[in-house]
């Protein structure tokens, strides 16, 4: 019961969606499954709030090492849905909904929420994304070795896209003097790029797509199947 | 105090220095903002009780105006524009959350951990707020309750839109999910997650075939010859684009028996499946460096809004 319950409602669901998608007559069913897997996602998400806000207490009240970070996570958490869901400083944005003042859009310029979107959430994760780039080259640095033909290639196509990314026509052109009439260089490298792009890295991108799709439908069939139950989880 | 510390005690005093002397002697301010008030102003029709926008040259005083302020980012040069503190500050809390995020470069610190805290929070609390106004409101409270989501939130709901008792399931499947913290109940927590799945399965499987397999076979058939129509009306052998559909078919084919295991990678195959790595190493080697390109560009912007948008040493 504990287990075949949610192997037929996943095994249903899912041919639904299948099917849908052959029939136009079924589409409806699709649109409303679509809704009701929003819903459910959203309820799922208030419920991980809920067990990082327990999480934290925990490591609070435990005293455990590096609790005052909990209480920061917890305080900027509950800051954040509060502000957010109360809509703090947003104005309605017509003269007819003026009597609405929760009328407005949640992340509207001027608001609280906004605010934290635009001074503390955006330029974070911004940097946080940022550093990677000393990381990736520190990395690179560390492990790219020529030492045979593929990782020969690996290393002249990342240098060769690396300069045809730059504008600066001195640099993809490697210094080289510009043709009698001023017009294009001899060394385009950043055609050379272009074409790499467009036939290579595609070809190559569009063999791992095929195979990643091929894997995709394998899982899903074995899970609509009840073959795979360990989304399901141990015992309990 | 060893000698590490020392020397970035004294980095930070002269930084602190720096930025106090920066902050008194600089004309264009540092991290200033302002903004623009936008006044939304309507007048209650006393006859149907809807407010309605005030005409061209309408006062805005007088009985039954109601009235609410915007305030957009502006300019310093801007006519009317206002110093806003609780922007100001915004840029502030940026630039000092960005140097912290940047600190992690020399080792790992209480700074990066502080902010690492705060964003763990801000972005669960960001992502609740965000479907709780997107799925909860506009799709639970719009279908269950109109006439309340009318009145409160969204004031465009179709006055003759009926209840639609049937979203009660999806909310009940979902409460479900916090069965999950009553142990003899857990089981129960099983049945949204299982309807999650189902569905992730069924609409990924369409996807994945048509998008991913399907099209991308469709366009791997290219012709070989391809032939282009010159100004006479005769036709040219345009060898460019033949080279590159010739490339991109013998380099999809490559790579594809390169990741076929079922036959031993020997003799025609073990070439074909060669030149199929090589081909994975060269879209490796691009990707990568699209992916360098992309966070360079992410530094540049942050360097910039230090340097632009906060101090104001450079202008962009």
């Amino acid at each position: 019961m504990s287990k075949t319950v949610p192997v037929i409602i996943a095994s249903l669901v899912g041919f639904l969606m299948i099917f849908a998608f052959f029939s136009p007559q079924l589409l409806w069913l699709r649109q409303t499954a679509e809704d009701w897997f929003a819903i459910i996602t959203t309820i799922a998400m208030i419920y991980g709030g809920l067990t990082l806000c327990f999480h934290h207490l925990k490591k609070i009240s435990d005293s455990e090492a590096g609790w005052g970070f909990s209480a920061v996570t917890l305080l900027a958490f509950g800051v954040t849905v509060i502000v957010g869901m109360l809509k703090i400083g947003v104005v309605p944005e017509t003269a007819r909904n003026l009597n609405h003042p929760w009328s407005g859009p949640f992340l509207q310029e001027g608001g609280a929420f906004w605010w934290i979107y635009q001074y503390l959430f955006s330029p974070v994760v911004s940097t946080m994304f940022a550093l990677l780039a000393f990381y990736v080259a520190s990395a690179a640095f560390r492990a790219f070795r020529a030492k045979n033909v593929e990782a020969i290639l690996l290393l002249v196509t990342a240098l060769i896209v690396l300069l045809g990314q730059t504008k600066d026509r001195e640099i993809t052109t490697l210094f080289l003097p510009a043709m009698t009439d001023g017009s294009t260089s001899y060394l385009p490298i950043a055609d050379l790029t272009e074409f790499i792009r467009k036939t290579i890295v595609t070809s190559g991108q569009r063999a791992i797509m095929i195979g990643v799709a091929l894997g995709v439908v394998a899982t899903s069939l074995r899970i609509l199947l009840g073959l795979d139950r360990s989304y399901l989880g141990g015992d309990e | 105090m060893n000698r590490e510390t020392t020397i970035w005690t004294l980095l930070f005093i002269v930084g602190g220095l720096s930025l106090a002397y920066h902050v008194q002697s600089s004309e264009r301010g540092v991290g200033q903002q302002f903004v623009i008030p936008v006044e939304i102003a309507g007048r209650v029709d006393a006859a149907t009780g809807v407010i309605v926008p005030l005409g061209a040259g309408e006062s805005t005083e007088g009985e039954g105006v109601i009235k609410g302020v915007r305030y957009d980012k502006a300019g310093r040069e801007t006519s009317q524009a206002v110093y806003s503190l609780s922007r100001t500050i915004g840029v502030w809390v940026a630039a000092i959350l960005t140097l912290c995020v940047f600190s992690y470069l020399y080792r790992d610190n209480p700074f990066y951990k502080l902010v690492e805290s705060i964003i763990v929070g801000v972005s669960a609390g960001y992502w609740i707020v965000q479907y709780g106004w997107t799925v909860l409101v506009s799709k639970v409270l719009v279908k269950l309750s109109p006439d309340l989501a009318r009145y409160a939130f969204l004031p465009e709901t179709p006055v003759d839109a009926k209840p639609e008792y049937l979203y009660l399931i999806p909310v009940i499947l979902g409460c479900l999910i916090f069965c999950r913290l009553i142990p003899k109940a857990a089981w129960l927590g099983r049945w949204p997650l299982a309807f999650i799945v189902g569905t992730t399965a069924g609409l990924k499987l369409i996807l994945f075939l048509n998008a991913d397999f399907v099209r991308q076979i469709r366009s791997t058939i290219l012709p070989l010859v391809v032939l282009s129509t010159n100004a006479s009306g005769g036709s040219d052998f345009d060898w460019k684009q033949s080279i590159q559909n010739l490339v991109i078919v013998v380099s999809v084919l490559s790579s594809l028996t390169y990741f076929y295991f079922s036959v031993e990678h020997k003799g025609w195959v073990g070439r074909i499946s060669r030149v199929g790595i090589w081909v994975l190493m060269i879209s490796f080697g691009a990707s990568f460096a699209l992916t360098v390109m992309g966070r360079i560009t992410l530094l540049t912007m942050r360097l910039q809004f230090l340097f632009d948008d906060w101090l104001g040493l450079v202008r962009m």
